[in-house]
């Protein structure tokens, strides 16, 4: 006789890549290597629509996010379309081409909170990481005008080799910026990151002392700001719960519209991805073939499927399992019981001082 | 509980307020009220919920407290430990404004 079929989860969260257009050119950008064309893009109403069935199906924040969102002059217009839908309205910005006029039609519009990126405490190196001259200093003027319009600020730090050692002064930046929030988000190897993980990789040493420092710093700061770090997961014991286990919290729909359960979803050969643009949100959450690959645990594989955390980490990252062994189904092999975790011990200790292959 | 965690005190004349950004919803789907916060999302149970449905920059904790318990018949006492626990540990997350 069969079980009873689980209960399909409610998603919290929605990741909405409006434009993979940029102004940067960031080395660790998450969008994949081949981007979406400006021609390909959703149009206004239909990321309305999508915004409609993601609030009836349980969803409660959407994160706009690109690219850079402000490529789309119609950012204002999907900005309410997001609350008209009942939804809490983040922007992931890197500042650069938001201006301030727009800044104050998004916040008239409803938006409810704003991520800037910031890509170093020092000016020049700040540019550099970024590919763009002039960058830190246009990220500094649009959280200033944040914090004016009374918006709730996020500093969104990713750390790497060439800023680790300056973790305390990101977050000291972000405090000065008058950021409630700040993320230090160690580098996650995907997308561009993945091409350029010789010239990102820390050594262990400045790993740990960031980690120190990180904590020293959260206590210092109780009260003051929250401090979210994303943890290098190369020199973890265990693997994160990517995405909060897959097809279990959040969806991400890419510019032109399909439907992946994390961000680097289209890196794992074979698996079928539906469109917004041919199916209703919920039976894509519901039965898309995508979706359903590695929802829950029966996909499992030891030493995973008999593992007492299968349920808190879900064994881990889907994306960086394929990326690493080849093999979706295995053990993240962050984790130390997977049986390729050497793999994971001998990359973190390859590091080349290569120019960036900047995301374009 | 380190001093860093200690959480904040909560003067009775203080208007609790939730700030722009955080906003508390009920929402059939996730089974109840939820706390929306940036990049965050928090189940308020029946009682945070009571509590922050209060918080709107015009009543007191004093008279937050005093309507809780005359609704819900309860020892001032209590809602005063439920009331500025749960208040405290809000504001040290910014996630409200005392």
């Amino acid at each position: 006789m069969l079980a009873p079929a689980e209960k399909l989860p409610t998603p919290l969260g929605l990741l909405a890549e409006l434009t993979h257009r940029c102004p940067l050119g960031c080395p660790y950008c998450s969008n994949p290597l081949k981007l979406d064309p400006r021609a390909d893009e959703l149009d206004t109403a239909t990321w309305a629509r999508v915004f409609r069935e993601a609030a009836a199906l349980g969803v409660l924040q959407v994160h706009l996010s690109g690219g850079e969102p402000a490529a789309r002059r119609d950012l204002v217009e999907i900005t309410a379309a997001a609350r008209a839908a009942g939804l809490y309205a983040n922007l992931i910005t890197s500042a650069v081409g938001l201006t301030e006029k727009t800044l104050g039609a998004l916040a008239d519009a409803g938006l409810d909170h704003v991520q800037i990126s910031i890509q170093d405490s020092i000016e020049s190196s700040a540019d550099r990481i970024a590919g763009y001259d002039g960058a830190f200093a246009k990220k500094r003027a649009l959280a200033a005008q944040v914090v004016r319009l009374k918006l709730p600020l996020t500093v969104n730090a990713v750390v790497h080799r060439a800023n680790i050692e300056r973790v305390g002064d990101l977050v000291e930046l972000a405090l000065a910026l008058g950021a409630g929030r700040v993320e230090i988000a160690h580098v996650q190897y995907y997308g561009w990151a993945l091409e350029n993980r010789a010239a990102l990789m820390p050594t262990p040493e400045q790993v740990k002392r960031a980690v120190g420092e990180v904590e020293a710093l959260r206590a210092k700061h109780h009260g003051r700001i929250v401090i979210d770090a994303v943890v290098p997961d190369y020199y973890a014991k265990y693997p994160k719960p990517c995405v909060g286990g897959w097809g279990r919290r959040s969806l991400n729909v890419t510019p032109a519209g399909r439907v992946l359960p994390c961000h680097a979803a289209e890196t794992i050969p074979g698996l079928e991805f539906w469109s917004v643009r041919e199916h209703a949100l919920a039976d894509i959450w519901a039965s898309s073939p995508a979706f359903r690959a590695f929802r829950g645990t029966d996909w499992m594989q030891e030493p995973c499927a008999s593992c007492p955390r299968r349920h808190e980490d879900f064994g881990g990252c889907r994306c960086q399992a394929f990326a690493l062994t080849g093999d979706a189904r295995a053990t993240d092999p962050v984790c130390h019981l997977s049986p390729k975790h050497a793999i994971v011990k001998e990359l973190a200790g390859v590091r080349e001082e290569a120019e960036y292959v900047y995301r374009r | 509980m380190t001093e860093a965690e200690k959480i904040r005190a909560v003067a009775e004349d203080a208007r609790p307020r939730l700030p722009r950004g955080v906003r508390l919803v009920h929402n059939e789907a996730q089974g109840g009220f939820v706390l929306l916060a940036p990049e965050r999302v928090f189940k308020a149970d029946a009682i945070a919920a009571e509590i922050l449905k209060r918080c709107t920059g015009e009543a007191t904790v004093g008279a937050i407290i005093d309507d809780l318990a005359a609704t819900f018949a309860a020892p001032r006492e209590r809602i005063l430990a439920d009331v500025t626990k749960l208040l405290g540990a809000l504001a040290d997350k910014r996630l409200l404004e005392l």
